[in-house]
């Protein structure tokens, strides 16, 4: 079954093809990484993926249903959700209130007007914060908290939505190599109900973690398969070294 | 039909001369200048008290230019240790001097409305195709389409104007090239807050000084700045033509309403095309 | 756009979210409560209407202060719905009943209405250009309610509004009037602290901080945004209610751009997002225009405009700012 299928995505900026005909599909359950050069395209084909920007052409398929033109909202609730790049979080509240948010949004129950005591959604968050490495961090404020803590609170952040896929664009950023390790068991052990498609340019990360691949270069994908194929591959060497010009790589 | 399209014409005019010193702040600095209406307020009200003669009214025009100098580079110095701050802290500082100002004006000339008629010579009316039209609104007219020449030679054609552009469009990497730019700002502000009190000078004929016109006089600057685009001055004149005849046509067919379909106009701009006719996408969406 | 460091709220980084009154804070909201309610025994009426004028204004501030303090919708032109609820409450007392508590409905609803009119596009903007269109919303609503004078009086106010009655007796008494005052004030303070602590209200916070990372989590923020922006201008109304029963008058100066950016400067000065800071604000603005006003000639304005420069400038976080970093470093 495919949890995500892109068919033919395009989107430019003037006259700029930022994604040009991308095709990408992946597998349910896969733990499947995008990578490129800088200025591939992958952020921009990570927001068309996940309703962020709208795309220029061709489809999004979620599960087989198409979510082209649905909202980013709409497909966050139909199971897709997000870490950030630059981790996006809200400076006036702890980590738990952070994680509450996304909690009570995914937790079934319409958002109350008035108060209301919800040990479930205390409990969860606290449940998700630990799982992510932050259980002794619940109250501390999100400007206290270092580069990488703010990273896996994003992901503890993603993962409260309840994904049935689980976009996470660098999540590794600026991580040093104990947090990374952490990140890639936690990665590691989600359950198969949950597919991950990752953005990432740490290619020892990449090549642990994943056993599917995209290559992405000037918009367009390079090539697609195993690790082993991509770590093979003498093209896309040549994509990150520079060395291929846009012809040799994509021969019309 | 005709006298409509011309007061159209005749306002949109005034607007241009007010709303293109706003839109250069607001393009270069990102700074919503809320004491732009008093400063046009300030203006009518030196037309107002001087007018009748052409002493009188050079003498108000003079002293309006120097007032709105002094007065634009004052709150480029005080809003420009809220650089750093949003965007919005610096706006609220403006409306704080907004109000003193505007409260200055009414200790100094009393809560009543004042009007202001137009100088000797140009208080008669002309034969213009056939319909009767006040001799004042069509140099009034005339005025405007010399200074958008002017302005538009200033900005296009010469150094400050280059810089003023690139500012414009990219603030950080002219500031990365290493060129200071506090001086071409604070001029900007300098000579924009000009424009806006001799704005006031020409408009007293037709709006007079009232206590409340700053905030009438500012949203319609505001409209235009944002339909035109932030830091456009070609966008300044055709948002101030069409705001011009907007605003005139629906005082003329619906009085009561008149304000909303400005709100209206200026909501759908702001939701549909955010950048206005001719801002650049740098614009956007200012926190 | 550097998503931890930009505030979306004047005066910088926003009050954390507000906590249940344990201990001595509740104690304290308690004693505030029953010496407010004591206060007819011991002020003389001219003290006490002063009193009432800042209960009025304190609730209007409270409802601006849930949309820029807890939402960070910066709203200039919150006194729409604040003078079209005066107004509407006027009218019903002057031509159906002052019967309360339909002259407060009244205004709730008008307020609400007319919030809901004019919100549902001015929403999708943010920071100074909602301002803007906020802006134009007050001086829309303004030049509206100045030609509509059949109803409104025009330029000379709505005269002649009757006092409020509660069962059929009229509340002529200044202390009476208070009371009232008091009660509804006290209502509607709590309406919107319930709310500003309510999961929506954290919602609302986290719209606030970083609307984006809202939609990114399943949010329909445009929604919730259009959803506080009505509640807030229904307890405007409440307050303009308030403001017909107080002072038995409207003008249209209650609607405008002043009022407006009085109501601003109150929230800013108390520190926005604290709710209770906003009436400390609000009886700041009250005192120097209409205590210390008459002593400066009237010109009780001309020293609002200064403090608000200075309050721009000194006081990031305003009065409440001060009290909260005990809980929250760690």
């Amino acid at each position: 079954m495919t949890a995500l299928r892109c068919t033919g995505l395009r989107r430019s900026f003037g006259a700029l093809t930022a994604v040009d005909g991308v095709d990408l599909a992946v597998e349910a359950g896969a733990r499947h990484a995008l990578i490129g050069p800088n200025g591939a395209g992958k952020s921009t084909l990570f927001k068309l993926v996940t309703g962020t920007m709208r795309a220029h052409a061709g489809r999004v398929e979620l599960a087989g249903r198409d979510v082209t033109r649905l909202s980013e909202v709409a497909r966050c609730r139909l199971g897709m959700s997000q870490t950030m790049q630059h981790a996006s979080l809200f400076p006036s509240m702890t980590a738990a209130e952070t994680v509450a948010l996304a909690v009570q949004r995914h937790s079934g129950e319409r958002i109350a007007l008035l108060p209301r005591r919800r040990p479930a959604v205390a409990e969860r968050a606290g449940e998700l914060l630990a799982e992510v490495g932050l259980g002794d961090r619940r109250d501390v404020r999100v400007p206290a908290l270092s580069h990488g803590e703010r990273k896996q609170l994003e992901v503890a952040l993603a993962l409260a939505c309840r994904p049935s896929l689980l976009l996470l664009d660098e999540p590794a950023a600026g991580m040093s190599p104990a947090e990374s390790a952490r990140l890639v068991a936690l990665l590691a052990g989600l359950p198969p109900e949950i597919t991950v498609l990752f953005v990432e340019h740490d290619l020892d990360l990449v090549f642990s973690l994943a056993d599917a691949v995209t290559v992405l270069h000037l918009g367009r994908v390079l090539l697609s398969g195993t690790p082993d194929e991509v770590r093979a591959s003498e093209e896309v060497r040549q994509a990150y070294l520079g060395a291929g010009r846009r012809e040799e790589l994509f021969p019309t | 039909m005709l006298v409509s399209v011309l007061n159209g014409l005749a306002i949109g005019s005034l607007l241009f001369i007010l709303a293109v010193g706003l839109s250069l702040v607001f393009g270069m600095m990102d700074v919503l200048n809320l004491a732009h209406g008093a400063l046009f307020l300030g203006g009518a009200y030196l037309g107002a008290t001087f007018s009748g003669s052409w002493g009188g009214f050079l003498a108000a025009f003079g002293i309006a230019a120097v007032g709105g100098l002094v007065a634009g580079a004052l709150l480029s110095l005080m809003t420009a240790p809220l650089r750093r701050r949003s965007h919005l802290d610096q706006a609220l500082l403006t409306l704080g001097v907004a109000f003193v100002v505007a409260e200055l004006l009414i200790i100094a000339f009393g809560d009543d409305p004042l009007s202001a008629a137009a100088p000797p010579a140009l208080d008669g009316s002309v034969t213009v195709l056939g319909a009767v039209y006040p001799t004042y609104r069509l140099v009034l007219i005339g005025v405007g389409a010399v200074l958008a020449v002017a302005v538009y030679l200033v900005v296009e054609r010469t150094r400050v104007g280059a810089l003023v552009r690139a500012t414009v469009a990219d603030r950080e990497m002219v500031a990365a090239v290493g060129i200071d730019n506090r001086l071409v700002t604070t001029a900007v502000f300098a000579v924009g807050s000009l424009l806006a009190t001799t704005a006031g000078v020409l408009g007293g004929p037709i709006y007079g000084a009232r206590p409340g016109l700053d905030a009438t006089v500012l949203i319609l600057a505001l409209v235009v700045v944002v339909i035109g685009g932030l830091g456009s001055v070609r966008g300044a004149l055709v948002g101030a033509l069409i705001i011009g005849q907007v605003d005139t046509l629906g005082r003329v067919l619906l009085p009561e309403l008149a304000s909303f379909v400005l709100f209206g106009a200026l909501a759908l701009v702001l939701v549909l095309r955010p950048q206005g006719l001719f801002g650049g996408p740098a614009s956007v969406g200012a926190r | 756009m550097t998503a931890v460091d930009a505030p979306a709220v004047p005066g910088g980084t926003p009050a954390a979210t507000p906590r249940a009154p344990r201990g001595r804070a509740g104690l304290l909201a308690v004693a505030v409560v029953l010496v407010l309610a004591a206060v007819p025994f011991f002020l003389a009426p001219f003290a006490t209407t002063t009193l009432t004028r800042i209960l009025v204004f304190a609730l209007f501030a409270v409802s601006l202060d849930l949309l820029v303090g807890v939402t960070g919708l910066p709203s200039l032109g919150h006194a729409a719905y604040f003078g079209a609820g005066a107004y509407a409450a006027g009218w019903v007392s002057i031509n159906v009943t002052a019967q309360a508590p339909v002259p407060l409905l009244v205004g709730a609803a008008v307020g609400a209405v007319a919030a809901a009119l004019t919100g549902w596009i001015t929403v999708r903007s943010a920071g100074v250009f909602f301002l803007m269109l906020t802006l134009a919303i007050g001086e829309s609503v303004q030049q509206l309610a100045n030609t509509w004078d059949s109803v409104t009086g025009g330029a000379n106010g709505l005269t002649g509004v009757p006092s409020v009655r509660i069962a059929g007796e009229p509340l002529t008494n200044a202390g009476f009037v208070y009371w009232y005052v008091l009660a509804v004030f006290l209502l509607g303070f709590a309406i919107v602290w319930l709310v500003a602590r309510s999961p929506f209200g954290a919602a609302l916070r986290g719209i606030r901080d970083n609307e984006p990372r809202m939609r990114a989590l399943g949010y329909p923020t445009a929604l919730y945004k259009y959803g506080v922006f009505v509640l807030a201008g229904g307890v405007a109304g409440i307050a303009g209610s308030l403001l017909a029963a107080q002072a038995r008058f409207v003008a249209l100066s209650d609607l405008g751009f002043l009022t407006a950016s009085f109501a601003l400067l109150a929230v800013i000065i108390g520190g926005a997002g604290s709710l209770w800071g906003a009436c400390l604000g609000a009886a700041l603005v009250i005192l120097i225009r209409d205590a210390l006003g008459p002593s400066l000639d009237g010109h009780g304005t001309l020293v609002l405009g200064v403090v608000f420069v200075l309050v721009v400038y000194l006081l990031p976080r305003g009065a409440a700012g001060f009290r909260l970093p005990r809980r929250n470093r760690s």
